[in-house]
């Protein structure tokens, strides 16, 4: 039998900083890869629709945003049909919304799996996240498809799209980790992030081109509208597909980055700090 | 001393826990009470404080410092409450302890429940391989030990059938098989044996032992004294949070004995208490024949069960029921007054009630009792391991002969013979 190298665990009271939890969660990859597969595979069982179910939403809601802003309201989207632009919008969109539900609750979820056995905490909430995707992929089938269907070509922009998805995850698992840490001492974030969610899709250039909203703003407050990462996310998600007129500012994009990365390492601090004794609240 | 390979030093863990229940007896009380505490409560959020109730500390354990060679199998035993469920929690890392330090070298499996990480919905198959992820396995690992779980669990034939749909035996042994297969150092283990039927058992016991001659360390919690007796070469005993006593399993098990007084009695104290304050259980007297308080009878002797009771309103309809366990926790006998015929209920202020039990039937040992009163089919007042019951060998037959103890048994029957032609 193979030896492994003597393994010391050392347990005591606030042991361990950030580093250390994420060097440890990356040991346990393989534990990440099972946890996000349980999630898909439990997600569609005994539904009759099944994973169709990741189509039907985000199509469901282009059409309500098709009638609505296109067809009552007539919001011009620069030449690209309104219901491609919708879903481009959307796919993200709905990545962000089911990965941050899901991370946010995870914990709340897990609780007599936790209660009972130690892994990396954070592991839960990730795996929520990286279980998104899979609805995600899903959708992105069918924008190939309309895109066909109404013959908008894609452009060279469609390289960069990788790094929007990274966005929106990086952005989900940044608030995720918040409210999943929150919630374990007050049950009241179970009730802030549906409502939070319904408030910020329509802070967030969805169903508009950003630069609706943007020419009603004085320009010196633009910076509060860039606060919002899926500003950055949705911009540049859709300037990848379509390279429309308007590129997103570079300078935008970087923004979300930036706030997205202060919020993601300040949440992993709050989180390494209730992950220590969290089964006691659960 | 590379042969210690856990080593606890001091181990204590606090709780905080909120101070005594304020009672609500109208809705408009509570309401009005629930929305001055949302008020208070979300002031205190923003002057940037927890909110907290009027909380006092319990310490779960406290001081705990004790070391584990190489090999060692240590038993964990204690009364429900003793600090042991709070101590494996630490060392399996569940949760941190308030202060203290604890290093253990080597590779830990803990295993505090039987089916860790299941998931109902999903086949047998895919919960091998979660479960065996959860508790710390490689997928390789898992890959070749696969047919080895499935084997041991003897589920071979169910293997893509949802475990929503297994028995609740298969399911303890799928989640038993794949913890029995992590092959760590260190192995921590909580009760687990109290699940599963009599052969599963003994292929667990089997197994836990084949476990610890290789070589490995286990611990060991259990209020099964058969099973500490049988695989443990060491025991600890907690009680109140503390270790109140280390060493050898016989010395320690007869320690577990005797710290649970025949009857129970703490003098004008509460043993117990029903949740709405309304009844509180003061004493537990076993009564020889001429009503004094023996601490050991024989069997066939004549005995009363006295409990003394302090209702705080009158109580009707009452029954009162009385578990008796042997030291391996299996119920032997369970009474109870309504069902035996004998309505009961009780006036304000110190009652008892009596119950007679002519020729008590049980052989030779220690036995615990739980009692519970059940008011209008509801418990109302529980209380496990609330006392002990010393029996010794006595002429139960009324032969002048005594019962043969080494012919094993848990009951005497009364018996007639007779021999005849055909």
């Amino acid at each position: 039998m193979k030896r492994t190298r003597p393994l010391e665990t050392v347990i005591s009271p606030g042991r361990g900083g950030l580093l250390g939890s994420i060097i440890e969660s990356w040991r346990y990859r393989e534990l990440l890869y099972f946890l996000a597969w349980r999630d898909v595979k439990v997600r569609y069982k005994q539904t009759v629709m099944g994973a169709a179910w990741a189509i039907i939403q985000p199509l469901a809601t282009m059409v309500i945003f098709t009638l609505i802003f296109s067809r009552m309201m007539k919001l011009s989207t620069e030449g690209i049909p309104y219901p491609v632009f919708a879903f481009a919008g959307l796919l993200p969109w709905t990545l962000f919304q089911s990965a941050l539900g899901q991370s946010s609750s995870s914990l709340l979820r897990q609780t007599s799996l936790l209660s009972k056995v130690y892994f990396p905490r954070l592991l839960v909430p990730l795996s929520s996240v990286v279980s998104a995707l899979l609805d995600f992929g899903l959708a992105l089938l069918v924008l190939a498809g309309l895109m066909v269907w109404y013959g908008v070509k894609p452009s060279w922009g469609l390289t960069t799209l990788p790094l929007f998805v990274l966005l929106a995850l990086a952005s989900a698992l940044a608030v995720g980790v918040w409210f999943a840490a929150l919630s374990v001492k007050y049950r009241d974030f179970r009730y802030v992030v549906p409502f939070a969610l319904r408030l910020w899709l329509f802070l967030s250039p969805v169903a508009y081109p950003s630069e609706k909203l943007i020419s009603q703003i004085p320009p010196n407050c633009r910076w509060i509208y860039d606060l919002n990462p899926m500003t950055g996310v949705l911009d540049g998600f859709r300037w990848g597909l379509f390279s429309a007129s308007s590129s997103p500012m570079p300078g935008s994009v970087l923004m979300s980055a930036l706030v997205v990365a202060v919020t993601l390492a300040c949440g992993l601090l709050y989180f390494r700090r209730v992950e220590r004794t969290m089964v006691d609240l659960l | 001393m590379s042969d210690v390979v856990v080593s606890v030093e001091g181990i204590g863990k606090r709780y905080r826990i909120g101070g005594p229940r304020a009672k609500y007896f109208s809705l408009r009380d509570s309401v009005a009470a629930a929305f001055g505490s949302t008020a208070r409560r979300l002031a205190s959020v923003f002057k940037g404080r927890l909110p907290t109730a009027s909380h006092e500390d319990f310490w779960a354990l406290k001081d705990a410092s004790f070391d584990v060679r190489r090999g060692e199998v240590l038993g964990i035993i204690g009364r429900n409450g003793a600090g042991k469920s709070t101590l494996l929690k630490i060392l399996s890392r569940v949760t941190e302890p308030t202060e203290g330090r604890a290093v253990l070298r080597g590779r830990v499996g803990s295993l505090l429940e039987v089916g860790t990480g299941f998931h109902p919905e999903l086949t047998g198959r895919e919960n091998i391989y979660l479960s065996g992820a959860i508790l710390g396995m490689k997928k390789t690992e898992i890959d070749l030990k696969f047919d080895a779980i499935a084997a041991f669990a003897g589920v071979e034939k169910f293997l893509d059938t949802p475990c929503k749909r297994y028995s609740s035996g298969m399911y303890v042994r799928l989640g038993f098989a794949v913890a029995a297969h992590l092959d760590p150092e260190i192995l921590i283990i909580d009760e687990v044996l109290a699940v599963g039927d009599a052969a599963f058992q003994k292929k667990c016991l089997g197994k836990m032992s084949e476990v610890s001659h290789s070589g490995r360390t286990v611990l060991f919690v259990s209020h099964n004294m058969a099973a500490v007796e049988k695989l443990c070469s060491r025991a600890l005993l907690l009680s109140h949070g503390r270790i109140s006593k280390s060493g050898p399993v016989p010395d320690v098990v007869s320690a577990y004995l005797s710290d649970i007084p025949s009857g129970a009695d703490h003098s004008g104290g509460v043993l117990a208490n029903s949740e709405d304050g309304s009844l509180e259980l003061t004493h537990v007297h076993i009564l020889a024949n001429d009503k004094s308080v023996t601490p050991v009878v024989q069997c066939g002797q004549d005995l009363s069960l006295e409990l003394g009771f302090r209702a705080r309103k009158t109580l009707h309809d009452l029954s009162v029921a009385v578990g008796i366990n042997n030291l391996h926790d299996v119920r032997i006998a369970a009474l109870r007054s309504d069902i035996a015929g004998f309505p009961l209920g009780l006036e304000v202020g110190n009652r008892r009630v009596v119950c007679r039990l002519p020729a008590l039937p049980l052989v030779a040992g220690a036995y615990t009792l739980d009692i519970k009163v059940i008011a209008k089919g509801e418990a109302l007042l529980w209380a496990p391991r609330i006392a002990q019951l010393a029996v010794e060998n006595g002429d139960f037959y009324g032969t002048g002969r005594l019962p043969d103890p080494s012919w094993g048994g848990t009951l005497h029957l009364h018996q007639e013979w007779e021999a005849s032609g055909e």
